[in-house]
């Protein structure tokens, strides 16, 4: 079971992260990270602040390119590409930003619409009501769609922003603290709504979170990252109670660096 | 003994210096002081200025201004000769600085846009160049970039007989600029009458939009809408006003050229002194308002594979000009009061005119309290519509 999570790369993995490094200027965010998951399939990150989390998912989703290591997206090689240039790219992936990132310039189903809008894919007419019906699936009410995000609640725009996340029915879905900011009940909602909504698509999920409960309960997988670094990779029905308390230990930083290094590797592979 | 008891605090008559540490009185103290101040200085000088006027034989109050002007204004929006009043020799004046401060806040808002943009393109030389020319104007002051704008256009452009034709019809020489321009018909005016109508039926016809919209979703192709309302009026009252097609085109004639509409050397100039100036200020403003808006706009419009430049338009400038507005009022007011410099370069503004007016009557305080009169009225009038286009650009937060 214990090996290093850098050893090959499968490409048959769906999502493929090979050493992948980014710094900003001498301070290296994501360092020589390794990240596999397969089609379909749900992944929680966790770990402390600064830990390279929402990093790494901006380097997926090619707002950052890599100082190393490759991405790899169903075998494609996407590393280094912003999304503007891989349109194809760009379309199957969604992104729920941490602060939601909705355009206060914009109605509310201008911003769940906008790449089709803009890239012409979508009439305004037809783009309208497809906003309108993504407003449902993520519950909110078709009069919302004439609002202005800033007219929202918060628990309302993180719904928006998610609208606006599968809006082109995407095969990945990143999402950066999807529950950050809400009360409990609340955050319970929005994540039973995304697993919903994952699973009638089949879209494969990779989720930032600070929650150990929601990373064991609701994800298939889960990745603990520390200082840049995966510290820790393995299937969520692998943690006992004894590694739980580790983990979260390291999360609430009553305990410092790295104890025991370990990896799940499932036998087809693919770290998990 | 028939008085109730008091406690001995009550009863004690409160002495002066009770009542001067006490803070009511003193609010009130100091208020009565200031204005009584203010009073007699102000009394102290019109007085002063009254008794002086008087030995001096000058009369004082408004009536010059009925009298016959005597001087010509090489410039007017409207007929003026020298036999007019010097009522209509300022208000000529006024139209003129309203001229040139309207159309340089037009000028210097696109400029000051496109150099605030570019300061933060991801192209080497682009930024570059756009910080040089902020920085270069910025920092001369206006007056000497006046003189050095009057200097170069009488010199770098040919005679009147060489005149550079850029485009048909167009000349552009020593004496200023000259355009063709449709020869003077009611068709005009109508067309002026119809694009105000226009104006209306369009605020009229949004309405009705978005109240459609709120009521039944139904969105309505409003630019479309905009444009046909407005352009279709417009012509159909040029068609209605018989279709004049005849222009009248500048030709030499002589030394100098004849018809088409001048536009003078003077006006050129200070235009171009005044745009260029407040531009950059404007590009600054503009900068700061983009660097204002939060990064996280541009990597969610990037991580849905919109392009750059439709993002900085849609998505980033709208939100940077809630951030802007307020300073960029301070700019169009600067703009506007620095046109009163038009009378380095000689061209026939409001204060150029008050002083002519001045020195033929003797009448500077009457003069001089007319052009202050003016420019706080238009600076107000800058100052309401910026602060109502503030309010509607405003966020509401909830």
């Amino acid at each position: 079971m214990t090996q290093p999570a850098s050893s090959s790369p499968d490409a048959s993995a769906f999502v493929a992260i090979n050493k992948l490094t980014k710094k900003f200027g001498q301070k290296v965010a994501v360092n020589e990270v390794d990240l596999m998951l397969a089609k379909g399939e749900t992944m929680a990150i966790i770990g402390p602040s600064a830990a390279g989390k929402s990093v790494l998912m901006k380097c997926l989703v090619g707002i950052y390119g890599a100082d190393k290591g490759t991405i790899h997206l169903n075998g494609d090689d996407v590393t280094n590409s912003n999304a503007p240039t891989r349109p194809d790219w760009a379309e199957k992936i969604g992104m729920l930003f941490q602060q939601n990132a909705l355009f206060d310039s914009l109605s509310v189903w201008e911003n769940i619409c906008f790449r089709q809008i803009e890239l012409g894919t979508l009439n305004r007419k037809d783009a309208r009501d497809r906003a309108i019906e993504l407003l449902g699936l993520v519950g909110l009410a078709p009069e919302s769609a004439d609002l202005k995000p800033s007219d929202l609640s918060g628990g309302m725009q993180k719904r928006v922003g998610i609208a606006r996340a599968i809006s082109s029915d995407p095969e990945i879905l990143l999402l950066d603290n999807p529950t950050a900011g809400l009360d409990p009940v609340l955050s319970n909602h929005i994540e039973l709504m995304i697993a919903k909504i994952a699973e009638k698509r089949g879209t494969t999920v990779i989720s930032i979170t600070n929650d150990m409960h929601i990373a064991r309960t609701r994800y298939q997988n889960l990745t603990m990252m520390y200082d840049g670094k995966v510290y820790w990779s393995g299937k969520t029905s692998e943690i006992d109670d004894a590694h739980n308390a580790h983990l979260t230990q390291m999360l609430d930083g009553s305990s410092q660096g790295p104890i025991t290094m370990r990896t799940g590797k499932r036998e087809d592979g693919v770290y998990a | 003994m028939s008085k109730p008891h008091h406690a001995p605090g009550d009863v004690r008559s409160k002495s002066l210096t009770d009542y001067l540490n006490d803070e009511n009185v003193r609010a009130v103290l100091y208020q009565v002081v200031a204005i009584g101040l203010i009073i007699l200085t102000s009394w102290y000088l019109v007085s002063n200025t009254l008794d002086n006027l008087e030995q001096q034989n000058i009369s004082t109050g408004y009536s010059f201004l009925d009298l016959e002007a005597s001087f010509e204004i090489s410039e007017s929006m409207i007929d003026y000769s020298a036999k007019s009043t010097y009522a209509t020799a300022l208000l000529v004046g006024l139209l003129n600085t309203i001229k040139v401060a309207f159309l340089g806040i037009i000028l210097c808002t696109i400029i000051g846009i496109i150099f605030g943009v570019a300061r933060l393109s991801s192209n080497w030389i682009v930024r570059k160049l756009a910080t040089v020319y902020v920085e270069t104007f910025r920092n001369i002051p206006v007056l000497l970039q006046l003189f050095f704008w009057y200097a170069l256009i009488p010199n770098s452009f040919p005679h009147p007989r060489d005149a550079l034709e850029p485009l048909p019809g167009v000349l552009l020489t020593s004496r200023g600029l000259y355009l063709p321009v449709p020869i003077a018909d009611t068709a005009y005016t109508l067309m002026g009458i119809a694009a105000i109508l226009a104006l209306v039926a369009i605020y009229f016809v949004k309405k009705w939009a978005k109240k459609r919209q709120d009521a039944t979703g139904e969105p309505f192709p409003m630019t479309a809408a905009g444009f046909g309302i407005f352009f279709g009026l417009v012509f159909i009252a040029y068609l209605l006003g018989g279709a004049p097609t005849e222009i009248d085109m500048p030709t030499l004639k002589g030394f100098n050229i004849r018809g088409g509409y001048n536009i003078s050397p003077e006006f050129l100039a200070l235009l171009i002194g005044l745009t260029v100036y407040t531009s950059t200020y404007v590009a600054e403003v503009v900068r700061s308002g983009i660097q204002a808006v939060p990064n996280g706009q541009w990597e969610a419009a990037d991580s849905l594979g919109i392009k750059r430049s439709v993002a900085l338009r849609k998505v980033i400038l709208p939100q940077s000009m809630r951030v802007a507005i307020p300073p960029l009022t301070n700019q169009y007011l600067n703009l506007t009061k620095n046109s009163s410099l038009a009378v380095a370069v000689g061209y026939p503004d409001l204060v150029s005119v008050s002083n002519t007016t001045m020195n033929q009557t003797g009448q500077a305080i009457e003069a001089i309290s007319i052009f202050m009169l003016i420019y706080l009225g238009l600076s107000l009038l800058t100052s309401l519509f910026m602060n109502w286009f503030n309010k509607k650009m405003a966020l509401v937060e909830r």
